[in-house]
């Protein structure tokens, strides 16, 4: 019965929440089809009028970092302290900068 | 959202470590000590893996057992308002169901593994819903009781340490705040309402008091995984502080509404600031967890119904998929 | 009730009772995003009644709401159309009653909304958007299904040849229709049928299935001659109000 051949694809499912905003991801559905997958994510993820417009995408499909990475990946980005405004010191009476 | 301990007697050493890398153990205990969340790829012992997979599918079935005992007054429900609200409700847990096998999903286990563990009698889900539904008052009850209990189990896991868990329980918390008011506020209505209806109200209260209680698991001292679950970050609290919890709690509610809490032990312990309260029958507990609940024949024979009815539809879906998708290759 | 309180209860009607047979389903669809989908649909019918049979209440002006017409009328009162109330049968059955009644109803909604009863004609707009997605959902089905495995095919050839004896009754018209276009507040529903056909066809060549051949058509709904399945129907739906009359819930 549990032949993984048999089930449909599992789809990643992103919702904007309203104008403005970027897609979200808010979880995933089964689906034969991506028309079939916005429609489940529409019945599932958007009840309660979560949402304005829908992603979907296969799981299969995603490509993600290895965590085992993560330090060479991220840390790098540690000291660069000097890409944030708050590392610079201007004085008090300076405004509109 | 139902969850119920299920761990039961003597299998907390089932899952031993097999052979570990003791500096990743050590790693990984020591970021979920700090209550940071473990990640679908992040390294983790066995043995957290596949306890997060048994907790996750067994309260994912209990969410699709679940929908039977109330769906079973959907065509039977009063008025249009009640209709559409239990309606809601239910198919809220569809959704929840859905959402944490997706959670547990992302562990490596399918849904169809998970449905067929559950068809076959391996998995094991909450105990409350192979009791029956006689009444309407009996979806009040659900609602207030049922519900009510599961809210306890469930804030704390917002914060559970698997993320896919705990986020799809921030989703599930938020969707069920009005389940047990809907429940409560059918209960009150009833208390209120003629005899017929409070004799109703009454005689589901006493029959889903007990169950409801035995929501919470064995006693702790019964509990054989709640230390490991608890360091883990899977369970937050003990079964029996929630169960203490519940009853604090709910008492009066059904005092305000004039119904009676059926135990004849219930006392308010004003040393303790708590209500003592009579035993569990254990042994109706256990019964019920190894599929002796009065309608357990009937809960599996309706899931494993819609799954065998339904096989032709998913069949035929995915068959139309792959037509279209050859059709569009050789299109191009 | 005059001509335009029953033209708002059979719009009430119809949405009630395949809301009513579509929560059937709930818990025991093909898969679980399916549950969650028919329950959608269902409870947009459900709403559709609700704010349907309130306005007959209102219109007909005897103290009865929504519930009342719902839960308290007997079989012969009832005036939704035959295909609403056929039983759900497989997968199959119920996917071909909602495509040739959800294209019916968005036609039919999108005419109404330029009805002169201001309440009707907002019903209307707000549950014309829901019916698009129904047809939409429903003929994806269609296709799936008669375009899926040999099984399939047959089955959905089987649901739309219980249904399409009942597709007729859509469109007829009768005296109540009559009187509620004079009014200005009904529409002329034979004359959605040919949009009805176009849309129908192209889903069914999509689906590469066969229009069904022509019958007789089955009549009577409108006027209270039912199916035997209305009556076990109401039994279940209208138990407890007959039980425990006077009661509130």
């Amino acid at each position: 019965m549990s032949d993984a051949s048999k089930e449909w694809p599992l789809w990643e499912v992103f919702v904007r929440g309203k104008g403005g905003l970027s897609h979200r991801h808010v979880g995933s559905v089964h689906a034969a089809d991506a028309k079939m997958a916005l429609e489940h994510a529409r019945d599932t993820y958007t009840r309660r009028m979560e949402g304005v417009s829908l992603w979907v995408l296969p799981s299969a499909q995603i490509t993600s970092s290895d965590p085992g990475d993560a330090g060479a990946l991220f840390e790098p980005a540690e000291d660069k302290v000097y890409r944030h405004p708050t590392f610079y010191k201007i004085p008090d009476g300076i405004t509109h900068i | 959202m139902y969850t119920t301990d299920l761990s039961g007697k003597g299998k907390g050493k089932a899952e031993k470590a097999v052979a570990e890398d003791p500096a990743l153990v050590a790693a990984f205990e020591a970021r979920v000590a700090s209550d940071e969340f473990i990640e679908p790829k992040d390294w983790m012992p066995e043995a957290y893996r596949k306890t997060l997979v048994r907790q996750m599918s067994q309260h994912a079935h209990s969410e699709i057992v679940g929908m039977l005992p109330e769906g079973n007054w959907i065509t039977r429900a009063p008025n249009l308002r009640r209709k559409a609200i239990l309606l809601a409700k239910v198919q809220d847990e569809a959704g929840h169901g859905l959402y944490l096998y997706s959670a547990a999903e992302t562990l490596g286990t399918s849904r169809d593994e998970m449905t067929e563990a559950l068809l076959s009698g391996k998995a094991k889900y909450s105990t409350i819903f192979n009791y029956p539904t006689l009444t309407w008052a009996d979806i009040g009850a659900i609602g207030w009781l049922v519900d009510g209990a599961a809210i306890m189990n469930q804030v704390p896991l917002q914060r559970t340490s698997y993320g896919p868990y705990a986020r799809a329980m921030v989703r599930i918390c938020k969707e069920e705040s009005f389940h047990q008011r809907q429940g409560y506020e059918i209960m009150m209505h009833l208390a209120d309402g003629t005899d017929a209806q409070k004799r109703m109200a009454q005689d589901a209260l006493n029959r889903w008091w007990w169950p409801s209680l035995m929501m919470f698991g064995p006693p702790d001292d019964k509990s054989p995984n709640t230390e490991q679950s608890m360091r883990w970050r899977i369970k937050r609290d003990t079964n029996d502080e929630l169960r203490q919890k519940f009853v604090d709690i709910t008492v009066p509610q059904a005092e305000a509404i004039g119904l009676t809490v059926p135990d004849d032990k219930l006392v308010w312990n004003e040393e303790r600031g708590a209500y003592d309260f009579g035993e569990v029958d254990w042994e109706e507990f256990y019964a019920v967890v190894k599929g002796e609940g009065p309608v357990a024949k009937e809960r599996m024979q309706a899931r494993v119904k819609a799954w065998e009815d339904g096989e032709w539809v998913r069949d035929a879906a995915r068959v139309h998929a792959e037509k279209r998708a050859a059709a569009k290759l050789a299109a191009e | 009730m005059d001509a335009v309180a029953t033209y708002a209860l059979r719009l009430g009607d119809d949405s009630l009772i395949l809301g009513q047979r579509l929560s059937e389903w709930c818990g025991h669809a093909p898969a679980l995003e399916v549950d969650l989908s028919l329950a959608n649909v269902a409870l947009d019918q459900i709403g559709q009644a609700t704010h349907f049979l309130n306005l007959a209440g209102e219109l007909e002006g005897k103290g009865r709401d929504g519930d009342a017409l719902a839960f308290r009328r007997d079989v012969m009162d009832f005036t939704n159309c035959l295909l609403v109330e056929q039983p759900n049968g497989d997968f199959a059955q119920t996917i071909a009653r909602q495509f040739l009644f959800s294209h019916y109803q968005e036609l039919l909604f999108t005419a109404l909304m330029a009805s002169k009863n201001a309440t009707i004609a907002a019903i209307a707009a707000k549950a014309v958007k829901e019916t698009a997605y129904h047809a939409v959902l429903a003929s994806d089905w269609v296709v799936r299904l008669g375009d899926g495995t040999d099984e399939s095919k047959a089955r959905m050839i089987a649901g739309l040849d219980w249904m399409w004896r009942f597709a007729d009754e859509l469109f007829a018209m009768d005296d109540v229709d009559a009187a509620a276009i004079k009014a200005g507040v009904g529409i002329d529903k034979a004359a959605l049928r040919s949009s009805w056909d176009t849309r129908i066809d192209a889903v069914l060549a999509e689906a590469t299935l066969m229009r069904p051949a022509s019958r007789r058509p089955v009549l009577g709904g409108r006027v209270g001659r039912h199916s035997e399945h209305l009556g076990h129907l109401l039994t279940e739906m209208q138990f407890l109000q007959r039980a425990y009359p006077g009661a509130t819930w």
